[in-house]
């Protein structure tokens, strides 16, 4: 299986050659960052600045039946103690904020502080603001509160029953979604087999370096000033909300961000830094620990997954059912589109007519779920794949065979019936990864070798019923200097770079005379949240429409001078030139300060908005939800040894179609990395919780992968050039994670001739499926 | 809380005289102390953001108590190089695609130089034991590893032309 696979010609594309996109160009943001000069959140500190702490709950479900803060309000040092009296009750709003319009769901929001019920470990009950650190975590434990434990429920189809615990009235369910597409009774008796399996995975951590952190004040004005390491500068709304004062009275101060991978898309530190430093009128500073960071942020959502799919003898699908459980935790969060985007994608990048998914997420008493790279798309992943290379072993056909011959095409419609509008590699991408394993290595008795490959599709920009919209302003110097402002936040993936390398090619300047200023939430533009792979996409298009506006006045004003028209110039290395003859040029700084002296601008504010669309079919969950969609695939080879339970990842490849990489070594970093994040989903790693408590509550006991436990990913990067980003790009971000997890649980069924439904695949888990395959003397899968 | 005891620093080109207190971490003296290039991100001594040269050695500054620092010198990654004037590495790393969120890379650049100071010319193997105590979560560390070779790389040709050491 999976070997000698040649790589399916490419359909010819003819992308234009470029000055400054398509080079792997030194990121804009790369070099501060190698010297340490780049200041994060937690690195800022102000004149008379209190130190912040929080009081979280140490119960899953409990009453909180007295709450007195006086004896830590009376200690020397304490600034302030604030408890949900003291927010009003305040909520953070999740539905993300100013977006959609809707109201908040019913009432299940979390509240910034709990004041009655707790309903996880580590929700926060209080706030302390003191002089120093030790002084504040002193306040902590002067704080005198009784808890009344409360029944419990921590399994998402547990709380589904009609006994189980509610969270919220009037039931525990979150969101719940249905597809209905085609005929599936028809399509099963078409049939000429049904396969059927579950699989399930557990909570991940986001594991970011950087543990979130901030410092806030109040300025002249009365302004709210936060400064936070966060993928959305346009919470300011949210907290404005939660603190009852006019939206332009809070303003966000970006930082650079150490790593979000979407739990900074949820406000952490930000709402307690707000209230505490209007409370007490003075800077306050709040950074967690690595073990609050783990307790108190989201985590990525456990789901199972069941998929019913009728096949023909041949691997062609006449039907599918999917069902999918997703645990929701405490609080809603996201919960309701990460659902959304894994019902929305739930069959894969395969066409089925015939086809049901019913999906639903459930409130339990654990550590609150919401975005994770990829949102809902991994998870739908190991579910589409895992039973795509069960369909197969049950055939007795090749794998990548019988996805072949199931791939979307474009014009073809998706899960739920939206027409995929750009290329579809699915196959050029999978043959491309397959092909990149080499030679297999030879299995022994104990010693068994297995190749997987998962492909998939994932979309990228939001929602197109969020109306999404991204601003950037671009302006040019007297000295042929370009700044750029955008409200992007930069997460560490090249956001900020990869609009000042478009703006660079746009108006014909090295990379190196582009300054970017971004993420402020009063003096940059807003460019929307760095989250759903849609900066590249949305504040890429916004910069491109504020350069070529610039552009065009440039060059009217360049053809003037050189008196060559404007369709016969070009810019680049700085000047405006006769592409016919290059010698007839002015440059940039000449041409910018005879545009001053005529009055001619030279900025631009432009704004980009995807398409807006209306909602789903209610009744059949048909409709049109995303702008775009990534194709790609992801194959593995590994060594399973079976006295041990050990995984040797031996070889990884991915290949992508990115439409185009606006910086191909900074679109090799998002592969990598999104790779080995995927690759420690099905090794490695498991954010436990028993009973609610968490027992990974570190670095120590939750394990990510480091630079010995697997190769290095071979990026393979294809370039369709029809993607609706900037140059025809797609996005890579979220996509680049979501197929290899399930190529490795691919690979380790095809080693181990049995699979294992449940993640992580670790070792006992190994030792357990050897032993069932031992007792199967066929081989064959149970 | 005990009397703080007074130490002495010399943190690349800044000597600090300071009272600390006995439990206090070098990792919290060095940041109090504006070193924030030293990055706090687990204080347990297991990704190795905090890591600096404490006389010459790779040391997560997280585990180490500042008055067991009393009299060293302690480098950290800013006291390499600077924007003006990148370290080798330090720029090896920018321009291998090494730095993503960067958050981990000043005690990737530290590791870099312990490793290089003793082996000039170091295997893929011997790149990743360097580096095994320092965790990365958004590069899946292959430019990390590229970068470490790329600065090899260009130290030796530094040496051969007789250039500035590692």
């Amino acid at each position: 299986m999976l070997e000698h696979v040649t790589p399916k010609p490419l359909p010819d594309v003819d992308l234009p050659t470029l000055k400054q996109v398509g080079k792997p160009l030194r990121r804009v943001d790369a070099l501060g960052k190698a010297v340490g000069a780049t200041v994060y959140a937690a690195d800022f500190a102000m004149p008379n600045m209190l130190h912040a702490k929080v009081f979280r709950s140490p119960f899953p479900s409990a009453r909180i039946a007295k709450l007195d803060v006086e004896t830590a309000r009376a200690l020397p040092g304490v600034a302030c103690v604030m408890t949900g009296e003291d927010t009003h009750g305040a909520k953070l709003n999740t539905d993300l904020p100013g977006q959609t319009g809707r109201a908040a769901r019913a009432g299940s929001d979390a509240p910034v502080l709990a004041s009655d019920i707790v309903r996880y470990v580590g929700e926060p009950i209080a706030l302390v603001a003191a002089e120093s650190i030790a002084i504040a975590e002193q306040a902590l434990r002067l704080i005198e509160v009784e808890f009344e434990e409360l029944p419990a429920v921590f399994d998402p189809e547990d709380a589904l029953r009609p006994d189980a615990p509610i969270l919220f009235e009037p039931d525990n369910v979150v969101a719940k979604y249905a597809i209905r597409k085609g005929d599936l009774a028809a399509g099963m008796a078409d049939a000429d087999l049904v396969v059927e399996n579950t699989f399930t995975m557990p909570f991940i951590e986001h594991a970011y370096l950087e543990p979130d952190a901030g410092v806030a004040w109040v300025d002249e004005q009365g302004v709210i000033n936060i400064r936070v390491c966060t993928q959305v500068v346009e919470h300011f709304r949210s907290i404005a909300r939660a603190l009852n004062v006019p939206q332009n009275k809070i303003r966000i101060r970006g930082t650079m961000v150490g790593g979000g991978f979407g739990s900074k898309e949820d406000v952490t530190v930000e709402i307690f830094l707000a209230f505490l430093a209007r409370e007490t009128g003075r800077p306050v500073k709040l950074e967690y620990t690595r073990e609050e960071a783990f307790a108190a942020t989201s985590k990525r959502h456990p789901f199972v997954v069941t998929h019913r799919t009728g096949v023909k003898k041949d691997g062609r699908i006449t039907a599918s059912e999917i069902k999918m459980v997703a645990d929701s935790g405490a609080y809603p969060y996201l919960t309701p589109y990460v659902l959304l985007y894994a019902t929305g994608m739930a069959a894969g990048p395969y066409k089925v007519d015939n086809l049901h998914v019913d999906s639903v997420a459930a409130a339990t008493n654990q550590t609150f779920t919401s975005a994770f790279r990829g949102f809902g798309g991994p998870q739908a992943a190991l579910g589409y794949e895992q039973q795509m290379d069960e369909i197969a072993k049950t055939l007795g056909l090749d794998s990548l065979e019988v996805r072949r011959i199931n791939y979307l095409k474009r014009g073809e419609t998706t899960t739920t019936g939206q027409e995929v509008k750009s290329a579809a590699w699915s196959e050029e991408c999978a043959t491309r990864a397959v092909h990149a394993l080499g030679d297999r290595a030879p299995s022994t008795e104990t010693r068994r070798i297995g190749r997987g490959m998962a492909s998939y599709f994932q979309s990228y920009g939001r929602i197109m019923w969020f109306h999404d919209t991204s601003q950037a302003w671009v302006g040019l110097e007297q000295d042929g200097t370009v700044v750029l402002r955008c409200g992007v936040p930069d997460i560490g993936a090249g956001q900020s770079n990869s609009i000042c390398q478009i703006a660079a090619e746009l108006l014909g300047v090295p990379l190196e005379r582009v300054t970017i200023y971004s993420t402020d939430s009063a003096v940059t533009p807003l460019a929307g949240t760095s989250t759903a792979t849609r900066q590249l996409y949305m504040s890429g298009n916004a910069v491109t429409l504020a350069c070529n506006e610039i552009r065009s006045r440039l060059l009217k004003r360049a053809s003037e001078s050189l008196g060559v028209a404007e369709e016969a110039l070009d810019l680049g290395e700085s000047r405006v030139f006769a592409i016919s003859d290059s010698s007839k040029a002015i440059d940039l700084p000449d041409l910018a300060k005879l545009c001053a002296s005529e009055g001619i601008g030279l900025s631009h504010l432009a704004q980009f908005n995807a398409p807006f669309t209306d909602g789903l079919d209610p009744e059949t969950g048909q409709g049109d939800i995303w702008p775009d969609f990534t194709f790609g695939a992801h194959a593995v080879e590994l060594a399973v040894d079976t006295e041990t339970g050990e995984i040797e990842l031996l070889k990884s490849a991915a290949c992508h179609d990115v439409g185009r990489a606006i910086n191909p070594a900074a679109v090799r970093g998002q592969i990598c990395g999104g790779s080995h994040q995927g690759l420690g989903y099905a090794l490695m790693e498991d954010f436990e919780l028993k009973d609610g408590y968490i027992q990974t509550p570190s670095f120590a006991e939750y394990l990510i992968p480091t630079v010995l436990d697997f190769p290095t990913t071979d990026a393979i990067i294809l370039e369709s050039g029809t993607g609706v980003g900037p140059f025809g790009a797609k996005g890579i971000g979220e996509p680049a994670l979501t197929p290899a997890a399930p190529a490795v649980a691919n690979a380790v069924a095809d080693a181990l001739g049995v699979r294992i439904h449940d993640l992580p695949l670790t070792p006992k888990r190994i030792l357990d499926a050897v032993q069932r395959s031992g007792r199967k003397d066929d081989g064959t899968a149970e | 809380m005990a009397d703080p005891i007074t130490i002495t620093l010399r943190v690349n080109t800044r000597v600090h005289n300071i009272g600390v207190e006995p439990r206090a971490t070098l990792l919290h003296t060095l940041r109090e102390l504006g070193h924030t290039d030293v990055k706090n991100g687990c204080e347990i001594g297991e990704c190795g953001a905090c890591a600096v040269l404490l006389n010459g050695e790779p040391v997560n500054s997280c585990m180490v108590l500042a008055v067991q620092a009393d009299g060293a010198t302690i480098t950290t990654n800013a006291g390499l190089g600077t924007m003006e004037k990148p370290h080798l590495i330090q720029a090896a790393f920018a321009d291998a695609g090494a730095v993503q969120c960067g958050f981990c890379t000043p005690g990737m650049v530290i590791a870099t130089k312990a490793l290089l100071d003793r082996n000039p010319n170091p295997s893929e193997h011997e790149i990743r034991e360097a580096l095994s105590g320092n965790l990365c979560r958004c590069t899946g560390y292959g430019q990390i590893v590229d970068g470490v070779k790329l600065a090899a790389k260009r130290l030796a040709s530094s040496r051969q032309t007789g250039g500035a050491s590692c």
